[in-house]
């Protein structure tokens, strides 16, 4: 047990949560975007799965990363969009428009993969290294875009009172495609993420729930990025002392240890569940007249 | 961002035309070729009932809905809105009845809400306080510009509703139904805004049902009925007679009566406390006692704890300590159910959260509590449908509700009958206590009078009646005394006819009178 305390293992862990936590974080911060305005798009998940399929396709036949990277962004919008069509136009149930997209990008990612690489390639991705850097960006400027800009505040306001928005001429139709499209974006990013420079390669079902506990850290989080942060670095480090434990063969079961990030989910979510700043329109449809 | 120019009305209207306007929506003909028109400098009153299409011509005109017939002009030119943005550019502003406020949000940031900034994409929150300051000293509108929405009272975020529209430029303002939600001297405040506001040039709609404010305030006044025309007219020249008739197609009597035969004490509330639901003390020692015959009209604020203390009477909140009596039975911490068995009857505040469920039929919503009793069951267990129907059919009649059939979700009926059908399920249990919360709130004036009515006869068959309510004239024609309720307790109880209506606006604003 003594070795899991020892100065290299504890450095390993650290950096491997700093770098594990970047798909959460992409993918979360994403997500409280879509959530401030008042959509709950669970279909996270299945974002992050085309957006890792089409980067890894794209950087594998181009030979380009950064075209890579490109292409899971417009992936996630193009579902962003699906989404926001679906949720937003056609004011369906969101929590069930959301298991369908995520039903919908995991079948697809699969299909995709299957028909166009077919077996378990690796490609040389980005060096881990570039990744934390690249993931400190999205907290400080997620936080600047809502609180300090007039898209943040008009976001704000779309998801706490959209009678409101909308009486003084906000559109929230626009407001709302705007933010679920840029939360896909990210979660497009965060797959990628996995697929280029964590794992460096893509198989089916890639993401292994990363997008629903991403989903779970923005409540966690209380909608705010650095409540968001700190839940992505507490789970991220679960999950690295979880492989590492694996890997040293501590005489905990490999099965127990993987279960440990979604185990401490259920708690996380159990002990902060704090409904005092979510968004008041949260998963309500708008729809102009209706009070 | 120009500078502003020291007056606060950017692009200056003279007249606002509205021809012909017709809007329908499904199964309902909401406008029919209204006219109406407002000139710079006056009030216009828009009179009517509820559901007589007020708001719908306003939102017209502030883009929220667009005319299916009909044109509006603006200075003589045709303008079309296709959504409030293009309402606000060209100088018409709007304060809905409901805030449109976000409430987590400071009154600053609700106030630059979907304007431009001076600076790009990035917020200038500290100019836009300092224009707010400066506006609210022009027009004394007192708010505080970095307070969040949520610690303000009423008032202040009426205030700060007509400084966002005065923020904009507005040149013309549409206020709808304003005084609803304020206090006697808050409304006398409101109407001096008002005045300052129409000196200064502003020309103003008031959208309202309450006679006697459009009376004081209006220049002209027009009344809707039914989605029509019924006439524009001075207000000098409007009396409450002619736009009673105006409103109702007919003459409404005043209420009558008879004198007060109370009996024993039915109702006794004694020091009684209970939490609100923030976890505050709602209820702060409240005694009130209500005989058979007599009808106490509880007057308040909203938010003095009326609706706490109408939830302990009725078993639905928990009381902290003192007592609940009902003839002489001690009914303070028992279930819900024992009230009922006691003889108590409730018609809740709100009547569609509490009072009835939405999406059940008219038929079921009566039998929201008597679908277990023998009567109408066979063997206690079966609901005997026959029973059902024949006695939802009783009531629909003897309470004249309008509705196409039993079987009609109670949700598509109009507020008025709704309120009618509650209170026919209430009394037809032939209570001897009837706590009415609010009967009236939202209920037009033919189903209000029908309302007032069955409440005084009610009240001829000896039940005790409590009757909370913040229409002053309700409380005013119905009640045997007047108690005021001011943060949780009894600041005063007045006999009928002993105190005027501004000594009970002080009490409800918390000053105690020397009746109390």
């Amino acid at each position: 047990m003594s070795e899991i305390f020892s100065v290299t293992v504890l450095v390993g862990i650290l950096a491997s949560a700093i770098r594990l936590a970047t798909p959460y974080l992409y993918a979360a911060i994403g997500e409280s975007f879509a959530q401030t305005s008042g959509v709950v798009n669970l279909g996270v998940e299945g974002i992050m799965l085309v957006g890792a399929f089409a980067g890894f396709y794209v950087a594998l036949f181009t030979g380009n990363l950064w075209l890579g990277l490109l292409a899971a962004v417009i992936a996630g919008i193009l579902m962003g969009l699906l989404m926001s069509f679906i949720s937003v136009t056609l004011r369906a149930e969101q929590g069930i428009s959301g298991i369908g997209l995520f039903m919908f990008g995991l079948g697809l990612s699969s299909l995709l993969f299957k028909t166009t690489i077919g077996t378990v390639k690796t490609i040389v991705g980005f060096p881990p290294l570039k990744i934390p850097v690249l993931g400190d960006i999205p907290i400080p400027l997620a936080w600047w875009l809502l609180d300090k800009t007039t898209l943040g505040l008009k976001t704000k306001a779309v998801g706490q009172n959209p009678a409101a928005a909308d009486s003084l001429g906000v559109s929230v139709l626009r407001n709302r495609y705007f933010n679920v499209c840029l939360g896909a974006a990210l979660a497009g990013v965060a797959g990628a993420s996995l697929s280029l420079s964590l794992v460096n390669l893509f198989q089916e079902n890639l993401t292994a729930g990363m997008g629903f506990i991403a989903v779970a850290l923005v409540y966690f989080g209380g909608w705010r990025p650095l409540g968001i942060l700190a839940g992505a670095l507490l789970f991220s480090t679960v999950n690295a002392i979880q492989l590492w434990v694996q890997v040293l063969g501590i005489g905990i079961p490999a099965d127990i240890a993987v279960m440990l990030p979604y185990l401490l989910t259920i708690v996380a979510l159990a002990v902060t569940a704090n409904r005092a700043r979510q968004p008041a329109a949260l998963n309500k449809p708008f729809e102009r007249g209706e009070n | 961002m120009p500078s502003t120019p020291p007056s606060t009305i950017q692009r200056r209207i003279t007249s606002v035309e509205m021809c012909d306007i017709v809007k329908r929506f499904p199964g309902v003909l909401a406008n029919d070729r209204v006219c109406f028109d407002v000139r710079a400098g006056e009030v216009h009153a828009l009179l009517g009932e509820n559901g007589a299409g007020k708001s719908t011509l306003m939102r017209q005109l502030y883009g929220m809905y667009q005319p299916d017939a009909g044109e509006i002009l603006i200075d003589g030119q045709r303008v079309e809105f296709h959504s409030p943005a293009d309402a606000i550019r060209s100088g018409i502003g709007m304060i809905h009845q409901h805030f449109m406020l976000v409430p987590t949000l400071t009154v600053a940031e609700n106030i630059a809400l979907g304007l431009p900034s001076s600076r790009g994409p990035v917020l200038d929150l500290d100019k836009v306080s300092a224009r707010v300051q400066e506006l609210s000293a022009a027009y004394r509108l007192k708010v505080e510009s970095d307070a969040y929405v949520w610690q303000l009272s009423v008032g202040e975020q009426q205030r700060v509703e007509i400084l966002k529209a005065l923020y904009r430029g507005a040149s013309f303002i549409i206020l709808d139904e304003p005084t609803a939600v304020l206090t006697p001297q808050e409304v006398d405040d409101l109407f001096a805004t008002l005045k300052h506001m129409v000196s200064e040039g502003h020309g103003l709609v008031f959208i309202s049902h309450k006679l006697n404010e459009v009376m004081a305030i209006s220049d002209r006044v027009t009344v809707l009925r039914d989605g029509c025309m019924a006439g524009t007219i001075p207000g000098r020249e409007a009396t409450r007679d002619i736009l009673v008739s105006m409103m109702v197609g007919r003459e409404v009597k005043p209420l009558a009566p008879q004198p007060l035969q109370a009996g024993a004490a039915r109702l006794k509330i004694e020091g009684l406390r209970a939490q609100g639901d923030r976890g505050t003390e709602a209820l702060r020692g409240v005694d009130i006692e209500v005989h058979a015959g007599e009808i106490v009209g509880l007057a308040g604020v909203s938010g003095n704890g009326q609706r706490e203390l109408a939830q302990c009477l009725a078993g639905l909140r928990k009381v902290t300590t003192g007592t609940i009596t009902i003839d002489g039975k001690d009914l303070t911490h028992t279930e819900l159910k024992a009230h009922i068995e006691a003889g108590l009857a409730y018609v809740p505040e709100e009547r569609m959260r509490d009072g009835a469920i939405r999406d059940f039929s008219v038929e079921e919503n009566v039998f929201l509590h008597d679908h277990a009793a023998p009567a109408y069951t066979h063997a206690g267990i079966f609901l005997d449908f026959r029973k059902m129907a024949a006695h939802a059919t009783d009531l629909v009649k003897q309470f004249s509700v309008k509705t196409p059939s039993l079987d009609t979700p109670i949700k598509n009926l109009s507020g008025g009958n709704i309120q009618k059908l509650i209170l026919a399920r209430e009394l037809s249990r032939k209570p001897k206590i009837l706590i009415a919360a609010q009967p009236t709130r939202g209920v037009d004036i033919g189903a209000s009078e029908y309302i007032h009515q069955r409440l005084l006869e009610q009240r001829a068959t000896g039940t005790a009646i409590l009757l909370i309510s913040e229409d002053l004239d309700e409380i005013r024609s119905l009640s045997d005394r007047i108690a005021v309720i001011y943060e949780g307790h009894i600041i005063g109880i007045v006999q009928r006819g002993e105190a005027t209506v501004e000594e009970i606006g002080l009490m409800m604003a918390g000053v105690s009178a020397t009746h109390g």
